[in-house]
């Protein structure tokens, strides 16, 4: 349990710009916790499954292995440390804001988080490709959400099982 | 302090709404986020909802944790946990719950069809994501052409994310944007 916490605190700490890869390196390689086949399964379960997928597969291993506590430790471990990081530069943030330089460069900053958010859009649509079907509801959620932003719940509600019934009549 | 706990209710609240449909995580429900946190409650500008998510994307750890950035601007550490554990409790609970039935329906066929039915809108959703996020820091030509010329160096290249962040951040306070 303690190896638990201490294993998903080390990922947690190095994870710049996404954490599943070194994951992936603690669990199979370092630490041997599950072969390449099991994490790569595991982490099937936490994509499809709402949430953060890293969070997920934080509980799922954890539980797996030691139960409710287990879980706690692993997800505990994962975002404790991060939490006071982000907390302490936020609080930085606030501090120096009104510094011109630091402004410009935090609006520098946000308009590079934008590009990454894109770029993973762009990643994530790869595999619709001429899939019209998908490409359409695509475009749907996207009129929905940014443009007429509509409430995601409500949108979810009735385009999820649309989604799902459209890919069942075309398969 | 009544109007304290309120928002920290609220925020605790938010989050766990949007935990259970944060289909392919949190860039997913981000619009929906900044419709909340922006428009319905102001608790702060689409600029300083978009500088959050920044500095959360620039620091170390899951990029869910710009909830607890938002929950900390909004309402200090118990904003911080009410957001994060907000977030975390209701998908935790179920990842938890069905991690053990995994095995029994991994290979239905109405799971690859859930599957399937799920990717264009979690694609829909984070390109609405990019699109809400974008428009509230192009406050420039030069910062919408470092967004755009940023996502296309990301998809072509095996460029690490932090350095973009990085590029973006010394342009910025170098005043050249």
């Amino acid at each position: 349990m303690a190896a638990l916490f201490w294993g998903f605190l080390s990922i947690g700490i190095i994870g710049f710009g996404g954490v599943l890869p070194w994951a992936r390196r603690m669990v199979v390689e370092q630490r041997r916790w599950q072969s390449a086949a099991e994490f790569t399964d595991l982490l099937g379960l936490c994509q499809f499954l709402p949430g953060p997928n890293i969070i997920n597969f934080a509980v799922a291993l954890g539980g797996r292995f030691h139960g409710p506590r287990g879980a706690v430790a692993a997800v505990v471990g994962l975002i404790s440390l991060p939490m006071l990081l982000v907390i302490g530069l936020g609080s930085l943030y606030a501090a120096y804001s009104a510094y011109p330089m630091v402004a410009n460069g935090a609006a520098g900053l946000a308009a590079a988080a934008s590009g990454l958010v894109l770029a993973t859009a762009l990643k994530i649509a790869a595999p619709l490709a001429g899939q019209w079907l998908g490409i359409a509801v695509a475009v749907v959620v996207i009129g929905a959400i940014a443009w007429l932003r509509l409430p995601l719940v409500a949108t979810l509600a009735v385009l999820v099982p649309i989604s799902i019934l459209l890919h069942r009549w075309r398969a | 302090m009544a109007g304290l706990s309120g928002e920290v209710g609220e925020i605790a609240s938010l989050f766990a709404q949007l935990s259970l449909v944060s289909v392919g995580g949190i860039n997913a429900v981000l619009p929906e986020l900044q419709r909340q946190v922006v428009e319905r409650h102001g608790w702060m500008s689409a600029g300083e909802f978009a500088a959050l998510y920044a500095l959360a994307q620039a620091a170390p750890g899951p990029n869910m944790l710009v909830s607890t950035l938002i929950g900390w601007h909004v309402a200090g550490v118990a904003g911080a946990l009410a957001a994060t554990v907000g977030l975390v409790g209701p998908c935790a609970l179920l990842t938890y719950v069905v991690a053990g039935a995994w095995q029994r329906f991994r290979d239905r066929p109405w799971r690859r069809l859930v599957q399937a039915g799920l990717v264009p809108v979690t694609a829909g959703l984070v390109m609405a994501a990019a699109i809400v996020l974008s428009m509230a820091t192009a406050i420039s030509v030069g910062h919408a052409i470092l967004t755009g010329v940023g996502a296309g160096l990301l998809v072509a290249t095996r460029l690490h994310p932090l350095w973009l962040l990085a590029a973006g951040a010394a342009l910025g306070a170098a005043g050249v944007l």
